[in-house]
Formats: structure tokens, sequence, C-alpha cells
């Protein structure tokens, strides 16, 4: 799931900047290291408000297929 | 039987037994219900307390065979109903009540039934903390099992409403009390776990007596948090509520606020740590590269010293590192300004290929002037060599050590160069290739 992939990507960008940190890489491998980060940064930070805010009620119908329809947190179910 | 009549003296033993007889077999089957005092279990396992309440008291003993299967421990002070049947004990003249089953009071079957069902899901593992899974860091869809109506969505939705948690949430409405429950929150999660598309699930109601909650403890709802394969937060009730499904969940919430609270808690943690990455990233990044300029500087001032190279070189040195410091501060602001400008903008230009160049030029460079200059001190040596060896044969030192002197007169100093010009008694001075004379003329001519 999408999970995953932002996972991953976190974690690649914290062992990057831990080697980025660890001040032996060359400079040609630092500024690569620099431009992978700000990628992998970009794509978490995407994810993250990927998600739209909404609140829907979940129905199972009769052929078992699912439907989403709109919730009002005043009705009665 | 008329005692006073009779006049038939009994013995103690007789009487005790008479009396035993009534006791034993009108008393069989007795329930009673009292408050539990001076209890005693001796190493023999019989347990020996009393049973009182405001009036009266009576001795009880429950041997060891019947008191192992008690599932409650009794305690000093608590009321407690049992099960019994009365005895003689004739050697102290006392009765008691042999207990063969005792609950606590009040609690009755509910209880007893959380207590059974608890015990034997734990011996068959729905407990244990290694099947619990994690709540994921990164939760997008909710679902939720509660009521539609209660306190509990009210409460979450009020949590999850908070900032910009940019959450889906879908519900599952279920009844969360009375006939039925239980089948209708274990088919919600089925549903849940057929649907997929969840990270997380809360399931929950607001708070009750412990009939309320009672679904909560049903087995069926309990295995189907067992198996659902979605991470399930349980929320039941208030903070003092433990009810089965909190056993079995992968989390426990004391309340559906709480539920709401620690999913979005992880979602705020993994944003200021993505921030914080962000941060360190450019921090460490331009720290690198201003090591590399004070390592570059150390060079530069290296190769201008006097010394080492000419003029000329050193200035063509000096402009090509400007020109490479001038080409990484470009590049190294342009990444920059892109980080600080947008989060969303993936494009960048690679600056470190212009760097790399740079790097290679400089040290041709510095080698090849210093083959240049070397050069240049061989010749001049060469030249020194050459003059210096001319310059030997012409001097009149070599001369003198092929045997000639220098006569000059004495005192005065003058070069003599024609012998005729001198006078008997003149002195003059001789010098040699070694050492010198002061000689006297004695006669002079051709």
């Amino acid at each position: 799931m999408a999970t995953e992939k932002f996972e991953t990507a976190l974690k690649k960008l914290e062992e990057l900047v831990k080697k980025l940190e660890g001040g032996e890489l060359s400079l040609d491998d630092s500024l690569k290291a620099f431009e992978e980060g700000v990628k992998l940064a970009g794509f978490c930070s995407t994810k993250l408000n990927e998600a739209e805010k909404r609140i829907e009620v979940l129905t199972r119908q009769k052929d078992g297929t699912f439907t989403r329809d709109k919730f009002h947190l005043d009705s009665e179910s | 039987m008329d005692l006073f009549g009779d006049k038939r003296i009994l013995s103690v033993s007789q009487l005790t037994a008479l009396i035993k007889g009534v006791l034993e077999e009108n008393f069989e089957h007795l329930w009673v219900e009292g408050e539990i005092s001076n209890l005693a279990m001796p190493a023999s396992g019989h347990l020996y307390f009393t049973l009182k309440d405001a009036g009266a008291q009576i001795r009880c003993v429950m041997f060891r065979a019947s008191s192992r299967a008690l599932k409650f421990r009794p305690r000093d002070g608590s009321e407690f109903i049992v099960r019994g049947r009365l005895t003689v004990f004739e050697p102290r003249g006392d009765y008691q009540l042999v207990v063969e089953y005792m609950e606590p009071r009040g609690i009755g079957a509910l209880q007893l039934a959380f207590d059974q069902l608890k015990e034997r899901l734990a011996k068959e593992g729905l407990f244990d903390e290694h099947h619990k899974k994690p709540i994921p860091g990164f939760p997008q869809r909710i679902g939720i099992v509660t009521s539609a109506s209660g306190a509990a969505i009210h409460d979450i939705l009020h949590v999850l409403d908070r900032r910009f948690a940019n959450l889906e949430i879908i519900l599952r409405p279920v009844k969360v009390q009375g006939e039925g429950a239980a089948e209708e929150i274990a088919a919600a999660i089925k549903d849940f776990n057929l649907y997929r598309e969840i990270d997380v699930l809360i399931v929950g109601r607001g708070g009750g007596s412990l009939e309320d909650l009672w679904a909560f403890n049903e087995e069926v709802v309990a295995r189907a948090i067992h198996a659902s394969r979605i991470p399930i937060i349980s929320a039941v009730g208030h903070e003092v509520d433990f009810t089965i499904a909190d056993f079995v969940a992968d989390l426990r919430a004391p309340t559906p606020s709480a539920a709401a609270e620690i999913v979005i808690k992880s979602k705020e943690e993994l944003e200021s740590g993505l921030a914080s990455l962000v941060h360190r990233l450019d921090q460490a990044v331009k720290h690198r590269i201003s090591s590399y300029r004070v390592e570059y500087g150390a060079l530069v001032r290296a190769l201008k010293d006097p010394s080492m190279l000419s003029g000329h070189l050193a200035q063509r040195l000096d402009d090509l590192l400007d020109r490479l410091y001038r080409a990484m501060d470009g590049r190294i602001e342009a990444c920059f300004g892109w980080l600080s400008s947008s989060r969303n903008h993936l494009r960048l230009t690679s600056p470190t290929i212009h760097v790399e160049r740079g790097k290679e030029r400089l040290a041709s460079f510095a080698a090849r002037g210093e083959i240049a200059f070397q050069r240049l001190l061989d010749r001049k040596r060469e030249a020194v060599a050459v003059n210096s060896g001319k310059l030997q044969a012409l001097s009149p030192l070599e001369t003198l050590s092929r045997g000639y002197t220098i006569a000059s007169k004495y005192p005065d100093g003058t070069l003599v160069r024609d012998g005729r010009k001198l006078e008997p008694g003149d002195r003059l001075e001789l010098t040699f290739h070694r050492g010198g004379a002061i000689c006297l003329v004695e006669s002079s001519g051709d």
C-alpha cells in the first residue's frame, strides 16, 4: 500500500542524511546525496498530504460489494 | 419426644448426635450470603472463614477439593454467596457450613462468564503480545466501528477535525448494546477486512454499565478482532473499563477520543520528523561544501608561496580558483533557493560536473607550474657553471701557480714591469703563488 512506499522513502532519506552528516563523502557524492534527499523529501511530503479529508459510511450491498456515502453526524443510523 | 417428661438423661455425645442428625438432614442444600472474615488457609489447602452479617455469624470450611476450583480469591470483608451444607463438628460442639461453591456477591453470572472467557481466550493465546500488530505510523484511511449516533463517534470526529488532519474516515455503524450487538460488531470488523483499503480500525463505544458494555466481552467480537488483518485500536467506555475486546486488540485506548488522538499523533510525528530530516539535509550539505572550500583555500595559499612559483603562474592559478569558487557558489545558491521556496519542485541542475572539472584543471595546473620552474632553475645553474669555468682560467692566481711571481716596489707597491729601471739598493716585494718576500736589488740590466 501507499504506506510501504512512504516508509521506505523516509528510511532512505534518513540513511542519506546520516551519511551526509558523517562527513566521509566526497564533494561530488555529497551533492549527489543532497539531490536524491531532496527528491525523497518531496515525495514523502506529497504522500503525507495526499489524503483528502472526508467522512463516509461504508455499506455492504447484497451482492457483496461496498459503497461509501457521505456521513452526517447528527443523523440517526 | 418429650424430653422433660421422659426425664431420660442424655450424654453430651448423645445430645450432639441428635442435633447433628436434625441439622444435617434439614440443611443439606443451602445458599447463603454474607461477609467474609477471619479467613485462613493453612498448608492443608482447606479454607476456613466466618460468614457473617450484622446479627449473626457462622463458621465455614471449604475443603481443598472444592477450594482449588475457585476463580476469585475471597478476602476478609468481601461479600460472597456460598452454596453448601450444615455439619456438626462434635468434638468442639459447634456447627459449620461446609462450602462447596462460592462467588462474589452482586457480580453473579456476568462476572463469572467474563472471567471464564478471559481465561479461556488467554490460554488460547488471543491476548499474546507478539500477535499484536503495530499501529501504522502513516494512517490515511481510518475505519470506525461504533454507533452512528453515540458519544463515541462524536468525540472521535471532534478530535480528528482539529488541525488539518488529512484523513479519510469511514464509519460502519453498529448497535453497541443489546440483542445482536456483538454479532453486528463482529460483522463490521469482517466487512472492513473484506473492503481492505483501511490502515487502522477504531472499535468502541461510550461509557456505560457492565451490562451496557457487555457486547465487547463476547467471544464472537474477540475472535473477529483477533482475526483482523487491519490493526485495531479498542476504545470502549471510560478509562477504568476493561473489556475482552481491549485485551485482544492491537492497542487499547482508554476512551474513543484517546483513540483518535493516537491516530493523529502518528501523523504529526511523521510530519515533524520529515521536516527535521530536510533541515539536517540542508545543513549537512552546506557544511560539507564549506569544508571543501577551506581545503582549497589552504591549497591556494601553499601554491602562492613565492619561492615555489613565478608570479605569472601564480596569477593564472588564482584566477582559476576564483572561477571555481564562483561556479560552486552559484550552483549551491541555486540548490538552496529551490529548497526553501517550495518542496514540490523536483527539477534540479547538477553542479557536480562543473566542480569536478575545475578540480582537475587546478591539479594539473599546479603540476605544470612546478615542472616549468624546475626547468628554469636548471638552465640558470648550467650557465653559472660554464661562466665560472672561464673565469677561473683567466684569474691571475692561476698564472702564479705556474711559477710566476708578481714584483712591486717596496714600500710604495708600484708594480714593476721593467727590471732595467731598478737601482741597486731598491727594495722589492715579491708575491708568489703562496706567500711573499722583501728583497734587495744587487744589480739590474737586460
